[in-house]
């Protein structure tokens, strides 16, 4: 490793919705040793993977960051958005695979460097599992008083070959929650998708996704849901507007930042946490 | 009228073969590629501007016969080369969005470029617009900056364009790259660069009548003692 | 209208899917396992596995004028349940990409409005999808 710390790939959202999960995620990970340090440049991965066997135009973006990682002398790069991670992965997955089209893609940045096919992706979850201890040492107050629904979504856990835990029963989210002291409900929505991209012209089936998935939570007896993606988070949060439910949603560094007594800004959330964690004696 | 026939054998070494539109013409070597069109008897009225590499009107698309790939420059500033294929692109048709300066501070409107320039967002990464451009800008960066929301970012990287229209004819998600970007650089200029401290001073001694009088003897002066004045002039080096 | 009349007329649609996926909806015993588990099966006109039966026998039409495939959003639920490990996310992709090949855009760019609201991802994911 070049960097001293974690070679971070943002992605887009992060600068602007999802500013909050990026800069808890930085405090956090700062505070277990494992700073990020965002990579020199990087490109819009393309937030989905394409899927067709003769479309190598749409992995140019994830491989061209890859790339930028490779000439900076990094074999390693982390994202905080599933997304991202899914999409990077999975291109960097298919280089590994298919020779024909490493080479191909190659042949098209001819003016750059080639693709050697080595640049590993990781999500935040990897380091997280590694460092249990230290996030236990961290918690300032258990939040015991605080029932959480842990949510997953699709990107982490789909297709299988690049899920980082079981595809239909994780519980890496929970083993980190349970650190925190929170009272987790078994959440059984936890790995239905939240409605993606549909939220651009057909937010009639997102509303839809969310009703589900909300109102299981909050039946269950929820104070808020903790994700780690910023398009659940915008969906999940965003769209309650038309239900009947108004559950927090927040990003899991968020919630461990506060854990941890540390001081982060929360701009990005359409329904405003800030009441229930005042009356959880969480923030002030 | 073939002018292979015609010219003289002492100029013949020095004359170069170029395509313009599937025609053959031999002209002048060391021609920029606008003076060739025209010494091979293209009149242009329109595409063609300012001769001098700074109004982008005369992009030109051109291929030699030793490499495969396309390559785009401006006709007044690239010299025609022997086996040389080219065409000239006399306008770029790309809709500019209308906006009103005073309502897109970003500070108050998100996602304020790709508002306005929505297919920003179908960017692929490809980098065909870095290379189609005749200026050096890296232009696939500056619509990353844009879809990431940098406007700083997105105005200072195209500071330099000038609105030829290669970066957009070249594009696989059709984005209209020099028209956001100058949206981005007026967004800048606007809410974002400091105030230039020195602009506003100068104003004001504008105002106070204070080169009134060096005004009117330039506007009274003779024509050639003028141009011999602006000859000589000191150029001062930036900063 | 033109196009997809056209495309309807022209397409081999069996073997452009396999072609475009590398999966086969030859595979599909129509269990329904897919349909069982997709977040979105109440939206869309045909359930998944008829996609695929229709694919089989040709039925063009039925497959390129109804909503399923622009309603699968990508989740990969029914890939990784689907016990013939077809997968189906790819054959949805498949069928996206005939139609957005042939220049029939499911979304129109300049028709989003709330580009303001939504964060950059969802935009780029949407049009990744939904136009060619």
């Amino acid at each position: 490793m070049m960097v001293e710390g974690h070679y971070y790939y943002p992605g887009c959202t992060m600068k602007e919705k999802g500013s909050d999960y990026e800069k808890s995620a930085m405090k956090v990970m700062e505070q277990l040793g494992e700073p990020l340090v965002e990579m020199e440049d990087w490109y819009c991965c393309g937030a989905v993977q394409s899927l067709s066997e003769d479309d190598i135009m749409h992995q140019i973006a994830p491989i061209r960051t890859l790339l930028m990682a490779q000439e900076a002398g990094e074999d390693e790069v982390v994202t905080l958005c599933d997304m991202c991670y899914n999409v990077l992965k999975q291109a960097s997955e298919r280089m590994k695979e298919k020779e024909d089209d490493l080479e191909t893609m190659n042949e098209f940045l001819d003016e750059d460097p080639d693709y050697e096919g080595g640049v590993e992706i990781y999500h935040l979850f990897h380091i997280l599992k590694e460092k249990k201890g230290e996030i236990e040492e961290n918690v300032e107050e258990p939040l015991e008083d605080l029932v959480v629904a842990p949510y997953y979504g699709c990107m982490l856990l789909r297709p299988d070959h690049v899920a980082i835990d079981n595809t239909e029963d994780p519980e890496i989210m929970e083993s980190f929650l349970k650190l925190l002291g929170v009272e987790l409900i078994e959440n059984e929505k936890r790995t239905e998708c939240c409605g993606s991209y549909h939220t651009v012209n057909r937010s009639d089936i997102v509303e839809k996704r969310v009703e589900d998935i909300v109102g299981y939570a909050a039946r269950e007896g929820a104070d808020m849901i903790v994700l780690s993606c910023p398009l659940c988070h915008f969906n999940l949060d965003y769209h309650q507007r038309a239900t009947e439910f108004e559950i927090p949603v927040l990003y899991i560094t968020e919630l461990m930042a506060l854990a941890f007594g540390l001081d982060i800004e929360m701009e990005h959330h359409s329904i405003d946490p800030t009441s229930l964690l005042e009356e959880k004696g969480i923030k002030e | 009228m073939d002018k292979e026939e015609t010219d003289e054998e002492e100029t013949e070494e020095e004359m170069v073969e170029i395509f313009v539109m599937g025609s053959r013409y031999r002209v002048p070597e060391g021609l920029t590629i606008l003076t060739a069109l025209e010494y091979a008897g293209y009149k242009f009225t329109r595409g063609c501007g300012c001769r001098g590499g700074f109004c982008g009107a005369c992009a030109t698309v051109y291929r030699t016969e030793d490499e495969y790939k396309l390559k785009m420059d401006l006709a007044c500033q690239t010299a025609v080369e022997d086996g040389m294929f080219l065409v000239q692109l006399p306008f770029m048709p790309a809709v500019r969005e209308d906006y009103d300066i005073e309502e897109v501070d970003p500070e108050e409107h998100e996602n304020i470029l790709l508002d306005y320039y929505t297919e920003v967002a179908r960017c692929v990464s490809c980098n065909t617009c870095t290379k189609a451009c005749p200026q050096d800008i890296e232009v696939m960066d500056y619509v990353q900056s844009a879809l990431r929301g940098d406007i700083e970012r997105t105005a200072e990287l195209s500071f330099d364009c000038i609105h030829c229209g290669l970066c957009s004819m070249r594009c696989p998600a059709d984005i209209k790259h020099y028209h956001m970007a100058q949206m981005a650089r007026r967004i800048y200029a606007k809410y974002e660069q400091p105030d230039s401290e020195e602009l506003a001073l100068r104003v004001e001694e504008l105002e106070e009548g204070k080169y009134d009088e060096k005004m009117e003897e330039l506007v009274k002066m003779e024509k050639e003692k003028l141009k011999k004045m602006y000859d000589e002039r000191d150029i001062k080096e930036e900063g | 209208m033109m196009k997809i009349k056209k495309l309807m007329r022209d397409i081999e649609l069996l073997e452009k899917v396999e072609e475009l996926s590398e999966q086969s909806p030859n595979a599909c015993i129509q269990c329904g396992t897919c349909s069982a588990g997709c977040p979105f099966v109440d939206e869309m006109d045909v359930l998944p596995e008829r996609i695929f039966k229709y694919i089989v026998l040709d039925e063009v039409e039925k497959v390129l004028e109804n909503n399923t495939m622009w309603i699968c959003a990508a989740c990969y639920t029914c890939s990784v349940r689907c016990p013939r490990d077809i997968d189906i996310a790819r054959i949805m992709e498949g069928v996206r990409q005939i139609i957005l090949r042939a220049d029939i855009d499911n979304v129109d760019v300049d028709e989003v409005d709330n580009i303001e609201e939504l964060p950059q991802l969802a935009v780029v994911g949407c049009f990744r999808k939904e136009t060619g």
